[in-house]
């Protein structure tokens, strides 16, 4: 892969150019009313610096002063909603539409949202087999979110071009961000050794096997020596008492290697986030309810709008509490999108919006407290 | 196919003048392709077939070699070691069948439970059926039962060959077989209003959410994938009914 930028820009989504020109523009203008001169001095200053450091002219974008001026100043730390859709798994609307309606599902799901989330996180695998048509679709349909769009690669986006066309519509894949005082990094975990050259495999087929959950000829995913370090880099300064969430397609940690439900640097990525007090991880790639907690790191997996995955057998983690068996004559069971509420101490409330069941609320109390507090309903139908 | 090297591949020193065409046992039609649509390689294994002679080609200074196929054959040198003809047998029989090492493969990608270990019954003598059991016999089951289940494998994996019209196959939903559950048939099945069995729910999930045509009972596709998921719950009770 690519290495992670400096300064990635920051994803805004899949607006147009147009759109995203405006609407920084305008953020711009609000944000520099609330400006004495001499912090505009100071945020000019971080903002040249910032393009020169880059190496970058572009005198039609505001990205630099707005994230010169997102930099948190008091540790203030607001309670926020975000909604996540993920795992789509999409191919083109005239192979498959099944995908595709349930992507719209979710789509109408968040917009009903009512107060609006404050944004729309996609967990990754938007494509099925990485082609520039299916990433165009999810693009288009993604577009019809009413509030802002953050994105994150999964394994089926990229393994055809190698990321080429989803950088093309969604920009770097590892980048960071701050939102109302909490600091949120978003990795690209599925980095796989090459397992394609020797073997003379074609991008079809690296592909295809790598899209294979079960196929073994792929590698182990991993978040790789170079995003560590940019990891490293991107929480330099900042205090142990910043709220931090971390974005990872893969669970970063170690449950089943046969399905990549695993990243094999996890060890070494949850030492770089060791330091800090209250650190919540939301992946993709299981979809199912997934809940663990390993030290001061609380991991909460996301639902796939296209099928549910059944639990690995073995290795699960104890805080989990699993959802019924799908109902295998109800295609969209086990399926579903979700939100999760963000507090002040930087933990969630992470809620499973299971289409035709009623929803789960994995509360941050039952993670702090290990389980002992506020237990989801345990389910009706286990697991075979 | 694997049992052939174990059980009868045999080479032939060439050192006869008159016939000049002479047969190799030493290739079969199992390996050459999974069952599909056809049967085949599933259960039968290749047959020495009867030598057979070309009266056409009558060359002194060469002969030519026929494997079993019948189809497959080289022309070589009189006097050529055996060991030297069976080399160029394979090699062209491997050439004419390029997908003959689909079942490393699909072993490689997708892990399959290992077929029971019958190897403490050699040397036994269990009468008519299988006489002295010999380390062949033993390796012969289990390479052959494993096939079959091999075979589902990839059929389980290969949304084309299950027909779906949607790019849909059955491990998206099952990686390796997970919550098929073939011990819990028959049951009666709720959702249909009767009993089913476990090729009623592979054919039902085959017509709606593959969104293919259902199997016949006895197509090798089925059958292949009936071995397939029931090896992959080895180990599990038998609980027939249970929901």
């Amino acid at each position: 892969m690519d290495g992670p930028k400096k300064n990635p820009p920051r994803v805004k989504g899949v607006k147009s150019v147009e759109t995203k020109h405006m609407e920084e523009r305008d953020e711009l203008y609000r944000g520099l009313k609330d400006l004495d001169r001499r912090s505009f001095l100071k945020v000019s200053a971080a903002a040249f610096g910032a393009v020169a450091g880059a190496g970058i002219f572009s005198p039609h974008s505001f990205q630099p002063v707005k994230v010169a001026h997102a930099q948190p100043v008091t540790g203030k730390v607001e309670q926020f909603r975000f909604a996540y859709i993920s795992d789509s798994h999409l191919y083109e609307r005239s192979l498959n539409d099944r995908f595709i309606n349930a992507l719209m599902r979710a789509v109408d799901d968040v917009n009903n949202m009512n107060p609006q989330p404050d944004f729309v996180f996609y967990g990754g695998d938007l494509a099925q087999l990485g082609q520039a048509k299916e990433l165009e679709v999810g693009a288009q349909i993604l577009k019809n979110l009413k509030a802002p769009v953050k994105m994150m690669v999964g394994e089926h986006d990229w393994y055809l071009d190698m990321g080429d066309k989803w950088r093309e519509l969604f920009g770097q894949p590892t980048y960071s961000f701050d939102h109302k005082g909490v600091h949120c990094v978003v990795l690209n975990s599925v980095v796989e050794k090459d397992f394609w050259t020797a073997r003379k495999l074609t991008p079809q087929q690296r592909m295809q096997t790598v899209a294979g959950l079960d196929n073994g000829v792929q590698s182990p995913f991993s978040v790789g020596a170079e995003q560590r370090k940019w990891l490293e880099n991107d929480l330099k300064g900042k205090p142990a008492n910043t709220p931090l969430i971390v974005f990872s397609h893969s669970p970063l940690y170690k449950l089943y290697k046969n399905w990549n439900f695993w990243t094999d640097d996890a060890d070494e990525v949850q030492a770089i986030l060791k330091r800090f007090n209250n650190v919540v991880v939301f992946h993709g790639h299981t979809h199912q309810m997934l809940t663990n907690r390993i030290g001061n790191i609380h991991f909460h997996g996301f639902l796939s709008t296209a099928w549910p995955w059944p639990y690995a057998p073995e290795g699960l983690p104890e805080l989990t509490v699993q959802m019924s068996r799908p109902d295998p004559f109800n295609p969209n069971d086990g399926c579903g999108d979700g939100s999760a509420l963000v507090h002040p101490d930087g933990l969630a409330d992470k809620i499973y919006n299971l289409w035709n069941r009623n929803p789960v609320t994995v509360s941050k109390n039952y993670t702090a407290s290990r389980g002992t507090k506020d237990k989801p309903s345990v389910p009706v139908r286990k697991s075979y | 196919m694997i049992h052939r090297a174990i059980v009868r591949r045999s080479a032939l020193v060439i050192g006869i003048g008159a016939a000049s065409v002479i047969a190799a046992c030493g290739g079969g039609q199992g390996a050459e392709r999974p069952p599909s649509s056809a049967q085949s390689g599933a259960g039968t294994p290749a047959s020495g077939e009867a030598p057979s002679v070309s009266p056409s080609a009558i060359t002194p200074s060469t002969v030519d070699v026929l494997l079993c196929d019948g189809k497959t054959k080289v022309n070589v040198p009189q006097g050529t070691p055996g060991t030297a003809i069976a080399g160029q047998l394979m090699a062209e029989w491997m050439r004419k069948n390029p997908n003959s090492g689909w079942e490393a493969e699909e072993r490689e990608r997708h892990t399959l439970q290992p077929a029971a270990d019958n190897s403490a019954l050699v040397g036994q003598v269990e009468g008519q059926t299988y006489g002295r059991i010999t380390p062949q016999d033993v390796a012969l089951w289990k390479t052959e039962t494993e096939r079959v289940a091999t075979a589902g494998s990839r059929v389980f994996h290969d949304a084309g060959e299950l027909g779906s019209t949607i790019g849909v196959s059955c491990d998206m939903c099952h990686p390796h077989a997970a919550n098929t559950h073939p011990e819990t048939y028959p049951k009666f099945q709720a959702q249909l209003g009767r009993v089913a069995l476990l090729r009623d729910m592979i054919n039902w999930c085959i017509e709606h959410p593959v969104r293919g045509k259902a199997l016949a009972s006895d197509d090798p596709r089925m059958r292949a994938m009936e071995a397939y998921i029931l090896a992959q719950r080895k180990g599990k009770t038998l609980e027939y009914g249970k929901h």
